[in-house]
């Protein structure tokens, strides 16, 4: 048992926060928003507190021998460990490497944000922050546990308060629909996940029995829910005995690969499973499109790397040369559809899907580079995202309307927003030195790079065998994205903030000025969109640390048996 | 950390107007003056640091090849980095690095944008627009110092990731300054097209930095262009096996492409001439000092790379040299062409400059890299030049605007003759009076019209301007010369000659080819040479029909860059009444006194010189017009560091030396060869220039009226005539051919069809299948399980009561069954048979 109580802290705020609101007066509506901005505020600054203590000199060498030979556990900071259910190795496990400790922070931006932006919500205020402050609980846990049992719990639980977010505070004409899409969607994809897990749990345990010396020596027994329990199985080839149901070539990890890695893909918006995601931004509330584009779709990018590559590393030799074609589809797609829509928050959902497919496309890129812009491109595009939904719920509260041929002129009335909206477009587009470009040009030179050699070579299959130089097309045909990217970018700029204002039908503009929380949420989410752009050295050695253990994995771990 | 230390200096380069921007954004924006001031300061502070940079690298003996024949390779000479982002086993480090190339264009940068400062202050603080946002004139001063620091950025950059921030940072600049009137909807579209024409160009830009990162594991200048194993590996065209190409060809085209839409070379020039929307400091930074600078100097730096595999000199052209001597001679000499046929002032010299451009790009193309680059700083010396001309010709034009308004005259507005005008109201005549309703608006095209000329900017209305503004005059007319290629006394004379000489290589030294067909030699000159005579042609018939003859509107006798008072008029319309509130004052009755002191001065008896009376007459000329004279004087004698040691008679001034020649070319691996003295490119230059001189002379040196058709009108004939002047309608053609696909496939095919149709569909028919298959179950239990009980009696009575029909008892039912019986068995039968 260890116990350091600074993830536990980031974890029990929120979900406190969240119990106190709920046993609060119907009427007390302006202490539900105070309490949920201190629950929301503080595990900011304990995710802050991670992210800049967080040691990279050591867990590069914690990982020195994962890197260079593909063995070794990931060694988590600021660990907390408690027994649960011993029989089945289940334990409440808390740590953090590089990724999640930038995704915990990000989660609590968009969190402490996401409060900022409601606090003119004013149906059921005190209902909708105790959900709100649930949902951010479960996503931290997702991102936080290290134990498997533990991170599909907190993935359930982190749907439920969306749904009923979405479907009780929504837009009136699609939350229904929206909300029950959505959660299908999640469910039906975390269901498949949870099989193939459920699999490779029995499959280790059943190894362990056999090859009980090769039991890691933190283990509670040779069934285990603990992620480095299953990661060091998957090292030692428990998941690569070849003759899997018979046919020759099939592994447990080349079978169970796809349908955890998509399972979870299907959060993070990968074609063909997307569609729940831009109805799903449509209809929920400003706040909750915050958390779902800006936070949630990353716990499936996320997901999809920790349970699907790193636990099944040779599954994703083989399979993710072909996946990276679904995300380059998502990449061009989503631009599409996105240049071709008149609802402004349509517009912002399908980006999300568009640029939700360069996360995919970097992971599946497997090499250190375009991993690690994977990496960037998952806290660049939260912010971002974050920051375009709160613009456009600031203009929609105003103006009632999401048409846009019928807005304009509000960067007239509403500068800050207005400079907010343009900040964020820039970054959409990749435009340097901002975040966008910093994460996007890796992940661009990490598809031209390719598969690694060592990869290929594990595993050969036939899209793979001549070097996967259809890699180069990729990037070319993944920049047609990027251009379209700035067409739509610039087409909402102009039809929403210039042209005409019409005083008499938004009226309202003039009404509602912007209140300080509004101001503090776009200043706070903006200025990490330069930061990292101008200095992305603040992040890069962070994600690297944990990007190069799966990079090492996938090049020296053991393959085919 | 030494900052004046010569390594570290180049960081500091930029970072004064980034400064400036970021002051004038946040604190100083309500204030002219000190707007104006932090501004100018801040670029003075830049210039003062490039230059004693410049001067530093010029005696300096670390740059080239040293006595063993060396190449000296040190990253930090004149230069420094740091990590910026960790790449795993990588890292990209961002550093600066000046070297001869870098150091000619931190001599011309700082000037030139030194000299647009000054000028927007005095033509910003009058511009003529009514201002609904009063911080207009700080957020042009921002935007621009914005630009000037991403152009220093740009240039003082030791790798292409840094250059390319440079890069993008100034099309956003451009965006947001072309588009600087955003209530005007042709602004508006014209900074969306430069936008997106040239990120089209730099992402595929952007695609060709990742592969050479790929390929060589780092970005920096020097680690690549002065590594001659590196160079060779990437020339290698069995590297990649990709069409035969090497990867030097495919990474140099990218890189290309990047400069075919920055510099707006055909056919992604459209951008450019619908850029003149915004103010005309503008254009002059974005077409001289700047941006369409950035683009030829990135190739240029980029050369080593473009040429691996592949040399010039002997006719060995690689893809990206094929590229860039096809598409230059394509553009200077199609843009040329262009360039005879537009009234618009501006226009003209849009055109003039993207066919500039492409000289240097085809020179590039065929292996004239110091030619090339010397083009390239003299271009921008005489184009601010004449672009900033041409914002106090358009300026003064204004003022007679003004002034006929006073009078209640109605100042012209012309339409194309017989031609239809979208935005209607053509009732106005050349020299309309006053309609009834009191308020005259100017009329606005609605988007962009090709056909549309601005009345200020219409050169048909202008003539005799020397005798308003001889400053000017004069100053436009050295540009003129050096745009021209006036011999000898021009600095684009000698610039463009030694294009030509490159060009002509085929013939003064045709054995350098070693038996290779020169084709792209013999293409470039052909077409360059035919160019130069436009251009001649084109400038002389600008500067004529703008200042000689007789003014041929009310606005050109009126026309001055003085503040003038106009008596008797409502103030409402003064917009120069803006022009005084440098303070910040905006009531109307610092106005008023302001003219009343200004009127008491006019009459006053001359007392010794009072400067706030002088001032307030002259600043806007003074503000103007100083610059001008500076730009003039490089304009005229920058060429002289370039002329060819064997010069008759000027190799006494010159000592033998091509200085220019000498020190750029020490920042390549391999010093260029010098081109061998010939008199034909010579004679070549002084054809062009005197044919198109002269032939823009004989026609338009004459006196004629505002109303004349065009002698080339006339020549060409009406249809020929307005081509040219629509462009070709090649932007039509491009919007047919790619936007709109593109368009409708997002629309239609990926949305629609496939998004919604299918693969919404595609869910909502499983939901359906689900619901069916619900009901088919449910219906299952209630007609098979439960049916089956007493379905049976029930089929039994039911077939017994369909077959006792047919006992029906009559005879031609029984006949007509046993036809159809018949008939059917018959068949059956002859089927049989086959």
């Amino acid at each position: 048992m260890e116990f350091t109580g600074i993830l536990t802290g980031i974890l029990a705020f929120p979900f406190i926060g969240g119990l106190v609101i709920l046993m609060l007066n119907k009427e007390a509506k302006e202490q539900a928003r105070v309490i949920a901005a201190f629950a929301t505020g503080a595990s900011l600054l304990l995710s802050l507190l991670v992210f800049f203590t967080y040691d990279v000199d050591a867990a590069n060498a914690a990982h020195a021998s994962l890197i260079e030979n593909g063995t070794g556990p990931i060694v988590f900071q600021f660990v907390d460990h408690i027994t649960w259910v011993k029989n089945l190795g289940i334990s409440y496990q808390l740590g953090v490497d590089g990724l999640t400790a930038t995704m915990v922070m990000l989660t609590g931006l968009a969190s402490f944000a996401g409060v900022m932006i409601s606090w003119g919500v004013d149906e059921r205020p005190r209902e909708f922050m105790a959900f709100f402050l649930f949902l951010v609980a479960g996503v931290y846990g997702v991102f936080l546990s290290t134990d498997i049992f533990l991170l599909l719990f907190f993935y359930e639980l982190a749907i439920f308060p969306m749904y009923l977010l979405i479907a009780g505070w929504g837009w009136v004409e699609l939350r229904e629909y929206a909300a029950m899409k959505l959660t299908l969607y999640i469910l039906i994809g975390s269901v498949i996940a949870l099989v193939g897990l459920l699999v490779l749990y029995f499959q280790a345990g059943a190894f362990y029995t056999a090859n009980p010396d090769l039991l890691p020596a933190a283990s509670d027994g040779a069934y285990s829910f603990d992620f480095n329990h299953i990661h060091l199985a998957a090292q030692y080839g428990a998941f690569n005995v070849n003759g899997y149901m018979g046919f020759d070539g099939l592994t447990i990890a080349r079978f169970w690969f796809p349908f955890i890695f998509i399972g979870f893909g299907v959060l993070a918006g990968l074609f063909p499973f997307h569609n729940w995601s831009p109805d799903g931004h449509v209809a929920a509330p400003t706040a909750v499109s915050m958390i779902h584009a800006g936070v949630l779709m990353k716990l499936g990018a996320y997901a999809a790397l920790r349970m699907g590559v790193q636990l099944t590393p040779d599954g994703a030799r083989v399979h993710l040369p072909w996946i990276v074609l679904l995300a380059l589809v998502n990449v061009v797609y989503g631009a599409f559809i996105a240049f071709r829509q008149r609802d402004f928050k349509y517009v912002i959902g399908f980006s999300s899907v568009s640029h939700m497919g360069l996360v995919s496309l970097g992971i599946a890129t497997m090499n250190n580079t375009g991993m690690m812009g994977a990496g960037l491109q998952m806290f660049s595009h939260g912010v971002m995202t974050a920051l375009f939904f709160s613009c456009v719920g600031m203009v929609y509260d105003r103006a009632h309307t999401r048409d846009l041929p019928s807005l304009g002129g509000f960067i007239y009335k509403m500068p800050i927003v207005g400079v907010a909206f343009i900040l964020g477009g820039l970054v959409s587009m990749g435009m340097p030195p901002l975040s966008g470009f910093v994460a996007e040009f890796p992940i661009f030179i990490g598809v031209w790079e390719g598969i690694p050699a060592e990869v290929i070579a594990k595993a050969p299959t036939s899209l793979t065998e001549n070097g996967a130089h259809y890699y180069g097309l990729i990037v070319i045909l993944s920049a047609l994205g990027i251009i379209l990217t700035a067409t739509y970018v610039l087409r909402v700029t102009a039809q929403v903030f210039f042209g005409d204002f019409d005083e008499e039908k938004y009226h309202e503009v003039n009404t509602k000025p912007l209140r300080v929380q509004d101001r503090v949420a776009l200043i706070m989410l903006s200025s990490w969109l330069i930061i990292l752009g101008v200095y992305p050295q603040i992040m890069t050695g962070m994600i690297q640390s944990a990007v190069d253990p799966v990079v090492g994995l996938l090049k020296y771990g053991a393959g085919l048996q | 950390m030494d900052w004046l230390n010569a390594n570290n200096l180049p960081w500091l380069i930029p970072v004064p107007p980034l400064v400036s921007f970021a002051l004038i954004v946040l604190f100083v924006g309500r204030s002219k003056l000190w707007t104006s001031i932090v501004a100018v300061t801040s670029v003075f502070l830049s210039f003062i640091m490039a230059w004693s940079l410049f001067f530093h690298t010029t005696v300096t003996d670390k740059f080239g090849v040293t006595e063993a024949g060396e190449h000296i390779y040190d990253l930090h000479i004149f230069g420094s980095d740091f990590t910026w982002m960790d790449l795993g086993p990588t890292a990209f480090k961002m550093g600066v690095a000046v070297d001869p190339l870098t150091a000619v264009m931190l001599f011309m940068v700082p000037l030139a944008i030194l000299m647009i400062f000054i000028y927007s202050v005095g033509y910003m603080r009058a511009y003529p627009v009514g201002d609904p946002h009063e911080i207009r004139f700080s957020r042009f001063l921002a935007y621009l110092s914005l630009f000037g620091g991403a152009m220093l950025t740009l240039v003082v950059a030791d790798n292409l990731l840094l250059l390319f921030v440079g890069w993008e940072v100034m099309g956003l600049c451009s965006y947001l300054l072309i588009g600087f009137l955003i209530e005007k909807k042709s602004a508006y579209q014209a900074a969306v097209k430069a936008f997106m024409t040239t990120r089209v160009a730099d992402v595929l830009m952007l695609v060709g930095i990742g592969y050479l990162f790929v390929e060589t594991g780092t970005l920096n200048f020097r680690e690549i262009m002065l590594n001659p194993e590196v160079l060779e590996r990437l020339g290698d065209a069995n590297l990649t096996g990709f069409l035969g190409l090497s990867a030097a060809s495919i990474i140099g085209s990218f890189l290309v492409i990047g400069t075919v839409g920055k510099s707006a070379q055909f056919p992604l020039h459209g951008w450019l001439p619908d850029a003149m929307e915004g103010p005309t400091p503008v254009s002059a930074m974005i077409h001289a000092a700047a941006m369409v600078s950035a683009g030829v100097y990135m190739v240029i730096r980029m050369f080593p790379l473009l040429e691996a595999g592949g040399n010039p000199h002997h006719a060995e052209y690689t893809l990206p040299l094929i590229i860039m001597g096809v598409i230059g001679s394509v553009t200077a000499l199609g843009a040329a062409v262009l360039g005879i046929a537009q009234n618009d002032i501006k226009r003209v010299l849009a055109y003039s400059t993207i066919s500039q451009l492409g000289f240097m790009v085809a020179a590039l193309g065929i292996g004239a890299y110091v030619a090339a680059a010397f083009h390239l700083i003299t271009h921008a010396f005489f184009k601010a030049l004449l672009f900033m001309s041409s914002g106090a010709v358009i300026h003064s034009m204004e003022h007679g605007e003004q002034h006929m308004i006073a009078e209640g005259k109605h100042p012209p507005h012309r339409v194309q003759p017989g031609e239809a005008t979208p935005w209607g109201n053509t009732h106005l005549g050349l020299h309309g009076e006053a309609p009834d309703d009191a308020e005259w608006q100017p009329v606005m095209p609605d988007g962009i019209q090709l056909s549309f000329v601005a009345v200020p900017n219409d050169m048909r209305l202008m003539g005799g301007l020397i005798n308003r503004i001889p400053v000017t005059a004069f100053a436009m007319l050295a540009g003129a010369a050096s745009l021209a290629g006036a011999p000898l006394i021009s600095a684009g004379f000698w610039s463009k000659d030694e294009i030509l000489a490159d060009g002509l290589l085929f013939l003064t030294d045709s054995s350098a080819f070693e038996g290779h067909a020169p084709w792209l030699h013999i293409l470039v000159f052909l077409s360059l040479f035919f160019a130069a005579i436009l251009t001649a042609f084109y400038t002389t018939r600008m500067w004529m029909m703008t200042f000689l003859g007789q003014p041929r509107s009310e606005m050109a006798k009126h026309a001055t860059l003085k503040h003038e008072h106009h008596h008797g008029h409502d103030h409402a319309h003064d917009e120069h009444g803006h022009a005084h509130d440098e303070h910040g004052h905006v009531e109307a009755h610092a106005v008023v006194e302001h003219h009343d002191e200004h009127h008491h001065e006019e009459h006053a008896p001359a007392q010794g010189f009072d400067f706030r009376a002088w001032w307030s007459v002259y600043s806007n000329s003074f503000l103007m017009q100083a610059p001008l004279v500076v730009l003039a004087f490089f304009a005229l004698t920058a060429g002289f560091v370039g002329i060819h040691p064997e010069f008759p008679i000027l190799e006494w001034f010159t000592g033998g030396h091509n200085f220019f020649h000498e020190f750029v070319g020490k920042t390549l691996l391999h010093e260029p060869p010098g081109l061998p003295w010939s008199w034909l490119p010579v004679l070549a230059s002084l054809t062009a220039f005197f044919v198109g001189a002269g032939l823009g002379y004989a026609i338009y040196g004459t006196p004629r009226d505002a109303d004349e058709k065009d002698f080339m009108n006339v020549a060409l004939g009406d249809p020929v005539w307005h081509a040219l002047q629509n462009r070709l309608n090649l932007d039509n053609v491009w919007l047919r051919t790619l936007y709109m696909p593109f368009e409708w496939f997002g629309r239609v095919v990926v949305y629609r069809n496939i998004d919604k149709e299918l693969i919404d569909e595609a869910l909502h028919g499983i939901a359906d299948a689900a619901t069916a298959i619900g009901e088919a179950i449910k219906r299952f239990n209630r007609v098979v399980i439960d049916g089956v009980g007493d379905g049976i009696p029930y089929l039994i009575w039911q077939g017994g009561r369909r077959f006792r029909s047919i006992q029906s008892g009559r005879i031609q039912q029984y006949l007509l069954f046993s036809a159809l019986m018949l008939l059917a068995v018959g068949t059956f039968f002859i089927l049989q048979l086959f």
